[in-house]
């Protein structure tokens, strides 16, 4: 009885280590297919289950595109994959994309991953460009997502038209202009007038605030209306020899020499606090920061706030939405971001969250919520971001866009701001990281 | 005079002509401490043999199983990469460069502030740690009201995950408002930009990785220290050595091999640190730094391969680190033989 009651212990555990040795092969050996199998290749009655992945907060869920879609046709499930941020998301979607296995049905691609989704991963994405009406996106928006021979791989979405934010309390306290349009006058068409207002600002600071959250945000601010920035047309290389990042860099060491950066990092909770304390009086922001900006200042903040416009009309991130080839329901992918980029979607999807639309017959129509007017003063929102948008010029993008930024800005930018560098030592640190950006 | 030799061929020969007669139990296993069942049938008594022979590798195949897939496969995988040109964006096309890779790090300052970087975060994280785990343990020696307790709360911070540890640390070291520039307001200290400053942003990693595994450590002396036979400290005692004596002379010596092991661990993990200081950036935290002040080997890895999108170079990386790590155990193969000659 015993021997037999040990055997068969051991019986069990040598079924075990089968079970488990064969349950690891076989999931080295395929993928598995999460759940979407049960559509039958969307032919049939049966329900098709298509996954949209996307980063940060695309807005589509919470403007309720999903479940109206749904509504409207009701064979289709719509299930959203989100990455929170883009230096996680990007990496991945390049990885399963070449691996052909585990991609959604449709992915996002950011502005500044674009050029690099166009010049290596184009034969990955169905082209989007010949059944859709391209003109009624701005021309630069589909230009980015096309490549030479004249394949759209991706859809506009949003786009990142720029303002100046700034608090009207401060600068009365400051004894400057406080109407946005005057302001807009004293800064129009150079980034360094702007700065030249915040050494009007510091002169009689009100206690504890500086003009601006950091140096780099002037720098990404200005660079966004330059269309000469880290690469030629041919996609070489020319950062150091640029003349929009020559003007941008400029502008920014301007601000980080001088006493009125509040030094912070964007998006980081110093600056989220600083927000809702008024410890900087201005911040460049794209249409997509209004609502963060609303959001992160609270109510100290209602009616305090203005916009202006930008120096220059410019423009900070946005994104596509593209159908890789890998997708197992292309057909009704491609459909699904046709409707999601379709004007009338994108008015939406900016009434909800201020995601400012990449098609410009769109712009009529876009409502902002009114607590949002309210709360920058009754300012022209639409308006003043409309009229950015449909003068920001083609810019000229390369794969290595996002890096060589980080480079100029993290470690170039933030080492003249913070360590006390000079402007020179700073620009020869990004140059080094630039160097080692590109494997040189 | 038969030799022994003999005697064993004669045994062997009579064993091997009885099997016919005697089945079964002919061939008794040699030097087994449990007899086999007694039953009918020789494929019984070869199952038997056969199942204490192949069990134990059959329980030892899974984890070398797991490790032939997640670790050994991969670890080959790298070396293969690292000797071609490998971009993150064009996996497919892998183009043969020799140690072209290995020669790039070499020349690059970026790799050797690295490297300093981690040798410096490792000093400062894993002396004090290490020190402080063996005084804690010391203490917890003796005799104490809810003993349990309190070893408990010593390891509640290796069980913290690094991630939310890290966070709630940055908080601390944040530049304006943090509670650690304002407590040195107080004492009349200018506030410490501790995130771009070169020594105070090594020291706020550093303090991080103390926080999270001195508890840690403490549990291993511990556990050491009530092994020593307490005979040792009665006689210690009746020499007329005192508290500190006998801890010097008597729980640090007999401690010794327990240090060593505690020291090869943290310094493997010293080699490795990754999670403290790319989160202690904030975004973007791969750069370690304006300065790379603080960046370590893997976040220049994460950096490289992630960020940047050159796998090749970062697989270079891994495999340097993997080297280090080989010399850093043979450093220790041999100190742990000189100490054991000494003895």
């Amino acid at each position: 009885m015993r021997t037999s009651t040990r055997r068969s212990h051991r019986v069990m555990a040598l079924a075990a280590v089968a079970a488990l040795t064969t349950g690891l092969l076989a999931g080295c050996a395929e993928d598995s297919d999460d759940g979407s199998s049960n559509s039958d290749g969307g032919s049939g009655g049966g329900k098709t289950t298509l996954t949209v992945g996307t980063f940060g907060v695309f807005g589509y869920k919470q403007a309720g595109l999903y479940d109206e879609y749904m509504k409207q046709n009701p064979d289709i499930t719509i299930k959203e994959n989100v990455t929170t941020k883009t230096e996680v998301y990007w990496p991945k979607t390049l990885t399963r994309l070449q691996a052909g296995s585990g991609v959604d049905d449709i992915q996002a691609i950011e502005v500044g991953n674009v050029t690099e989704a166009v010049q290596t991963q184009a034969d990955r994405f169905v082209d989007l460009g010949k059944d859709v009406d391209k003109s009624q996106w701005l021309d630069w928006k589909t230009a980015q997502a096309t490549t030479k021979d004249g394949k759209t791989i991706g859809l506009g979405t949003d786009i990142g038209p720029m303002a100046i934010c700034y608090r009207k309390d401060l600068f009365k306290k400051a004894g400057l202009e406080t109407d946005r349009t005057k302001l807009a006058e004293q800064w129009k068409g150079d980034w360094s007038k702007f700065v030249g207002v915040g050494k009007d600002y510091m002169k009689k600071a009100p206690s504890g605030t500086k003009f601006v959250d950091s140096a780099s945000s002037v720098y990404n601010a200005a660079l966004g209306g330059e269309s000469e920035r880290y690469y030629d047309k041919d996609g070489n290389v020319i950062w150091d020899k640029s003349s929009g990042v020559k003007k941008a860099w400029d502008a920014s060491m301007e601000v980080a020499t001088s006493n009125m950066s509040a030094k912070l990092k964007q998006f980081e909770d110093p600056w989220n606090k600083a927000l809702s304390n008024a410890s900087f009086a201005t911040v460049a922001c794209p249409a997509w920061m209004i609502g963060y900006i609303q959001e992160k200042s609270g109510d100290s903040g209602k009616g305090n706030w203005d916009v202006a416009a930008a120096p220059t009309a410019s423009n900070w991130g946005g994104s596509f939405i593209g159908v890789p080839t890998a997708g197992k329901h292309q057909k009704e992918a491609v459909k699904l971001a046709k409707w999601l980029t379709d004007p009338k979607q994108q008015a939406k999807v900016f009434a909800k969250q201020a995601s400012f639309p990449s098609t410009p017959s769109a712009y009529s129509s876009l409502k902002p919520l009114a607590a949002t007017t309210a709360f920058f003063s009754e300012a022209p929102i639409t308006q003043i971001f409309s009229d950015s948008a449909k003068t920001i010029p083609t810019q000229v993008f390369g794969i290595k866009d996002q890096p060589i930024g980080t480079a100029v800005t993290d470690v170039g930018i933030l080492q003249v701001e913070q360590k006390g560098k000079t402007p020179d030592q700073g620009w020869d640190a990004a140059k080094n990281e630039i160097k080692d950006v590109l494997g040189q | 005079m038969t030799s022994p030799k003999q005697a064993l061929a004669q045994t062997a020969t009579s064993a091997d002509a009885a099997p016919g007669s005697q089945p079964g139990a002919a061939r008794p296993a040699h030097g087994r401490g449990t007899p086999p069942p007694s039953g009918p049938g020789s494929w019984r008594s070869r199952l038997y043999r056969w199942d204490m022979k192949a069990s134990p590798y059959a329980f030892v195949t899974p984890f070398f199983l797991f490790f032939g897939a997640f670790g050994l496969i991969p670890l080959l995988y790298t070396a293969w990469y690292s000797l071609h040109n490998v971009q993150l964006n064009d996996l497919d096309h892998q183009t043969w460069v020799g140690f072209d890779n290995y020669q790039n790090l070499l020349s690059s300052d970026f790799f050797w502030n690295a490297l300093k970087n981690t040798f410096t975060i490792g000093v400062i994280s894993t002396v004090p740690q290490l020190i402080m785990a063996i005084g804690i343990a010391h203490l917890l020696n003796y005799k104490l009201r809810g003993s349990t307790m309190w070893r408990v709360v010593m390891l509640t911070p290796y069980a913290t995950s690094v991630a939310a540890a890290t966070l709630v640390f940055v908080l601390l070291y944040s530049w304006d408002g943090g509670m650690i520039n304002w407590l040195l307001d107080f004492v009349g200290i200018d506030p410490v930009n501790w995130r771009e400053s070169d020594w105070g942003s090594q020291f706020a990693v550093s303090s991080i990785v103390i926080w999270r595994w001195t508890g840690y450590n403490a549990l291993i002396y511990l556990a050491a220290m009530q092994a020593i036979p307490a005979d040792l400290y009665e006689s210690a005692s009746l020499d007329g050595a005192n508290r500190w004596q006998q801890f010097r002379h008597v729980t640090i010596p007999m401690l010794r091999p327990t240090i060593l092991f505690t020291v090869v661990v943290s310094t493997i993990g010293a080699t490795q640190l990754f999670g403290e200081p790319l989160l202690f950036g904030g975004l973007g935290g791969s750069k370690g730094g304006s300065e790379h002040q603080y960046q370590t080997l893997g976040l220049y890895m994460y950096d490289q391969g992630w960020t940047i999108g050159n796998l090749g170079k970062a697989s270079a990386i891994a495999w340097t680190m993997f080297l280090l790590l080989l010399i850093i155990g043979a450093i220790n193969l041999l100190i742990t033989r000189r100490l054991r000659k000494s003895q």
